[in-house]
Parts: C-alpha cells; sequence; structure tokens
C-alpha cells in the first residue's frame, strides 16, 4: 500500500498548515506516524487518496514522497504483533519502522511495516495466515 | 569582432609596461598634489614625486586600503573639484562604512570601455540583446556592464535585481542572448527555469557575464548546463571603478586585467612584500587613468594567482586567477581559514544545490560551524538514518576539505532565503559576543 511520506522541519506551525491543506482536499487520513529529530521530522501518512495528498502538498511546496509500504491486518489480542514480527525476524526481514492504525472491523489491529523487501514480507506474512492489506 | 579594442588589448608585454609607467609617474604627481591624505603618507614615507619614475619604483608607493577609505570618508580621497565630477557609485557598505567612489565624465568613458571589452570577450556584438539585471543605482554591477553595452552598441535590457517573472518575460520575449548578474541570481533564473517548465535550450541565451561575488568551477558548470550558455567571469571593485577590472576570455581560464588601466600587484598580506608571478597572495591595484578617485596600491583583501602565460585567446594581458574569495569572507574557524566558496565546492561536487547558509558561533569558548543546505527533491527518503546518513556523509565531505568538522542541517528546499543581488551566506554569531 502507498504511504505519503513528508519532510516537515521542526517550526511552529508547520503541522497544522499541512493537515489542513489535507483537509481542504478533502483527503481523510487514516494513520500518521512522525519520526522526529531535533531539526526537522519525518511525517508518515495512510490516506484515502495518495496521488490527491502528493499533489497538494507539492503545490505548496512540500518535500513529498510516495513509499511502498506492506500493511498487515492482525487479530485484536495481545501477542498478535509479536507473532507477526518473530516470523518476520526468522525469515531475516529487517524492520526499518511500523506504526498502528485503526480498523474499521471490530476485533482485528493494523500495522504499517517499512522493511527492506516488501513482496519478501508480504509472502511471509501471507504464508502465515496474516491478511495484507 | 574578437577584441572591443585590439591595439590595446594585444599589445605586446614591453608597450604595456612602458605605457604604464609613463601613466604612473603622471598619475602619481596627480595624487601628490592633489589628495593630501596621500600625500602625508608618502611624505611619511620620504617619498616624494621624483622617486617614481616607472613601474619598477611603484614598490616605493604606500598602500591604500578600506581602513584609509573610512578615515577620509567622504571627500578625502576625491582628486578633482567636485563640480567636475558627474557621478557617484557606493559600496554596499556589509563590512563597514560606505565607501562613495566619485567619477568625471571620461572616468565613466573608460570604465564603459573596460566592460565593453568584457562583452566583447563572451562574444558580445552589435546583433546582440544584453540583459543586465546586477542592481542598478549605487551598486556598480548594473551602471557599468549597462554603459558598457551601449558601447558595443548592443540592445540593453535595464531590468536591474529582482522580479524573476519579469525577467524570465523579457529574456524570453525578448530573445535576450547575453545574461549579466551575479552568479547566486544566475543560478535561481536556472532553477526558476526549470520550474516553469523551460528546457535550457528553450531560452536563446549564449553566454552570462557574472560577477561580484565570489564562485567556484562547479558552479559555473552548473549554471552553464542549467542555462544553456557558456558562463564568463568579471571581476571589479567599487574603488577602482567596478566590474571591468579583469574580465574573462573564450579560454575561461583566468580573467584579464585592463592592464593600460589598472597595475595589479600580488603582496604578502602579511609582511606587504611584492611576490613574484604565479604566487598567491592579496591583490593590490593602482588606477593609472582615474581622475576622480585615483587609488594608489589599494589592498583589495582579494586572494589570488597572476600568471603571465600567453593566452590562446590573443591578449596579452595578464591574468588573474578566480580570487579564492575575499579575505573579508574568510572566516578563522577553531584557528582554519575557511572561505564559504570551499564548502560550496564540496556541496556542488556532492550533488547538492548551491544554496546554502554557513552559521558560525562561539559555544563554550569553542567555534560551532553550522551548514544548513537543502535537500533535493530526488535526494528525500522515508527514514530518519537515510537522511542523517547523507547529513553524516557531507559533513565528512566538507571535514575533509576544510580539516575542520561542522555540522550540517539538511533543510526543505526553497526554505533557504535567495538573493537577486549579493548572497549572504554568512552568518557569524561569534561578532554580537564580542
Amino acid at each position: 500500500m502507498k504511504q505519503l511520506t513528508v519532510f516537515v522541519e521542526n517550526r511552529r506551525g508547520g503541522l497544522a498548515v499541512l493537515t489542513r491543506l489535507l483537509a481542504d482536499a478533502r483527503v481523510d487520513m487514516k494513520a500518521l506516524s512522525i519520526a522526529d529529530t531535533r531539526d526537522f521530522g519525518i511525517l508518515r501518512l495512510i490516506v484515502s487518496d495518495a496521488e490527491k495528498a502528493s499533489d497538494t502538498l507539492q503545490k505548496a511546496g512540500f518535500l513529498v514522497q510516495i513509499t511502498e509500504v506492506v500493511g498487515v491486518t492482525l487479530p485484536d489480542r495481545p501477542g498478535a504483533l509479536a507473532q507477526a514480527l518473530d516470523i518476520l525476524d526468522q525469515d531475516g526481514v529487517n524492520l526499518e519502522y511500523l506504526y498502528a492504525f485503526l480498523s474499521s472491523e471490530p476485533g482485528t489491529a493494523r500495522v504499517v511495516l517499512r522493511v527492506a523487501d516488501n513482496a519478501e514480507a508480504e509472502r511471509i506474512l501471507t504464508q502465515n495466515g496474516f491478511s495484507i492489506l | 569582432m574578437r577584441y572591443f579594442q585590439q591595439e590595446i588589448e594585444t599589445m605586446a608585454p614591453e608597450a604595456i609596461r612602458a605605457l604604464q609607467s609613463e601613466k604612473l609617474v603622471r598619475q602619481v604627481k596627480h595624487v601628490y598634489e592633489h589628495v593630501p591624505y596621500y600625500r602625508a603618507l608618502m611624505d611619511e614615507k620620504g617619498i616624494t614625486p621624483d622617486d617614481i619614475r616607472g613601474v619598477e619604483d611603484l614598490h616605493k608607493l604606500p598602500f591604500l586600503s578600506k581602513a584609509d577609505l573610512r578615515e577620509t570618508y567622504p571627500y578625502g580621497m576625491l582628486a578633482v573639484p567636485l563640480a567636475d565630477c558627474v557621478r557617484i557609485q557606493s559600496t554596499s557598505g556589509t563590512t563597514g562604512k560606505r565607501v562613495i567612489a566619485y567619477y568625471t565624465q571620461k572616468d565613466l568613458d573608460l570604465w564603459e570601455e573596460c566592460c565593453a571589452r568584457a562583452i566583447v570577450a563572451a562574444g558580445g556584438t552589435r546583433e546582440d540583446v544584453v540583459q543586465v539585471c546586477y542592481g542598478y543605482g549605487l551598486f556598480t554591477g548594473g551602471a557599468g556592464l549597462h554603459g558598457g553595452s551601449h558601447r558595443v552598441g548592443a540592445l540593453t535590457l535595464p531590468m536591474s535585481s529582482g522580479n524573476t517573472e519579469r525577467q524570465i518575460q523579457f529574456m524570453m520575449d525578448l530573445k535576450a542572448t547575453i545574461l549579466c548578474c551575479t552568479p547566486s541570481y544566475a543560478a535561481y533564473i536556472g532553477e526558476a527555469l526549470k520550474e516553469r517548465g523551460y528546457k535550457p535550450e528553450d531560452n536563446h541565451l549564449k553566454a552570462g557575464i557574472f560577477g561580484a561575488e565570489p564562485w567556484t568551477e562547479e558552479m559555473r558548470r552548473d549554471i552553464e548546463k542549467s542555462l544553456g550558455i557558456k558562463a564568463y567571469d568579471i571581476y571589479g571593485l567599487t574603488e577602482t571603478s567596478g566590474p571591468g577590472v579583469a574580465f574573462e576570455c573564450s579560454e575561461q581560464n583566468g580573467m584579464h586585467v585592463n592592464e593600460d588601466h589598472f597595475i595589479p600587484e600580488i603582496i604578502d598580506p602579511d609582511t606587504g612584500e611584492v611576490l613574484p608571478d604565479g604566487e598567491k597572495g592579496e591583490l593590490v591595484f593602482t588606477s593609472l587613468d582615474k581622475e576622480a578617485f585615483p587609488l594608489l596600491r589599494y589592498r583589495t583583501r582579494d586572494i589570488c594567482v597572476l600568471t603571465r602565460e600567453k593566452c590562446p585567446c590573443g591578449r596579452t594581458h595578464v591574468r588573474m586567477a578566480k580570487p579564492m574569495g575575499r579575505s573579508d569572507d574568510m572566516m578563522i574557524i577553531r584557528g582554519v581559514n575557511v572561505f564559504p566558496s570551499q564548502i560550496e565546492t564540496v556541496l556542488l561536487n556532492e550533488g547538492y544545490a548551491p544554496n546554502y547558509r554557513i552559521e558560525v558561533d562561539r559555544v563554550n569558548n569553542s567555534d560551532t560551524l553550522d551548514i544548513y543546505v537543502e535537500l533535493l527533491p530526488e535526494q528525500f527518503t522515508d527514514t530518519v538514518s537515510g537522511i542523517t546518513k547523507m547529513e553524516r556523509r557531507l559533513a565528512e565531505a566538507i571535514k575533509i576539505m576544510l580539516g575542520i568538522s561542522p555540522v550540517v542541517h539538511l533543510v526543505a528546499p526553497k526554505t533557504i532565503a535567495r538573493s537577486e543581488g549579493k548572497a549572504v551566506r554568512v552568518v557569524d554569531k561569534r561578532k554580537l559576543h564580542d
């Protein structure tokens, strides 16, 4: 699935401007995560329309990239994520980052994974009974 | 047309020297008689105009520096009655008090002639359309190239700096063939054209004459590529008239100093001793023909090298290398001499755009060097480690060049202020504490 990646500098009001632009473009945000350092942050978003969001933000001068990530649905119970990650680890899949997002189906949770080889991770997870978004 | 004034530009070196000697003797008398300040400096050294019989005696004369010009502000260096002057130009005053230079009509004529030589050397003829986007007004850039373009008989677009939208419109609609501005503005125009979807071959430009700030070979190649032109360097300073003191020919290998009007010397900046050709040192100019504001042995604080090697273009005048930077621009950080142009060279070599800001500060009695560089869209990655890795790699490359470690901060595109005139790239906060 497509993730919107945005470079945001640590300055006042930066995120407010960005979210307002997406709101005005009627883009719905499904998940959000920020990795931040002293100088800058990298905002990662799962949105209803990645292309539209990317165009909107680029026109406003933001540095944007669409990144392919793996979305996986897990049962909403203790240990489910640990199990998925164990499987990936055993197969030598190196995880760059991950974050969770809301699931509309009761009893399930959703996680976004960023790995070096998406196709490989998807194959392993599917083989082990996880469903890929 | 290869030369604007062939006879002078290709004159035999001995003939140039004889001409300089004759003019120098006359000029020293003129200054001694009309500038009490310089007369006092000569008296102090026990020198009279009679001691100066030719170029070989030049080294006996006292130096002038920016401090002398501040001291004598505003009229103290004037060598003719004010009524004989028709124009002033002035420095930006960024390094202290402004310097005001005065011109008689003859001074302006000769200055424009120098600029015309530069335009012709860049391939300019009366058929050309010369877009001058150096600032007009007090700054010498606009006035110099404007006058030079008139003398060549080219169609002159007196754009002045700024309003990039309008620059592009005139450039395209009137098919400008030669662009004159600061190299940083040329780079910016190139960027602006690309953003608007123009390819380098879409414009009619064939050459650019860029000066007024130090720039690197890497930046030259960048500008040449983005505008599809040949980029020529031009040198000058308000104190000696303005741009056109020296200019590049088609060889793009050093700038020919207009030796019939100026004598260049390279000195050891510490001892004042004259260094032989080929050695690096501070550039010093003596104006031979200036009537109103005739500076003798003016220390430019520019660090460079002179060469008398024969130039294939046929011009015989001595060439000066691109200055490494004014010694004003030179920073001493942790005891190391640093020129912004060195940092720029690394940025361009590492694939970054020359949009950067250098901040120097002192924290706990130790100098800090922070360099802010714009990230290019194609360099952006979605992981923090990817970006910090790029910062570290760039910092390492800069450390190899300078010998000291900077902290590199990659920032979003277009967030470093663009310059339409001289770029302000260095913020030295240490001065605030002193």
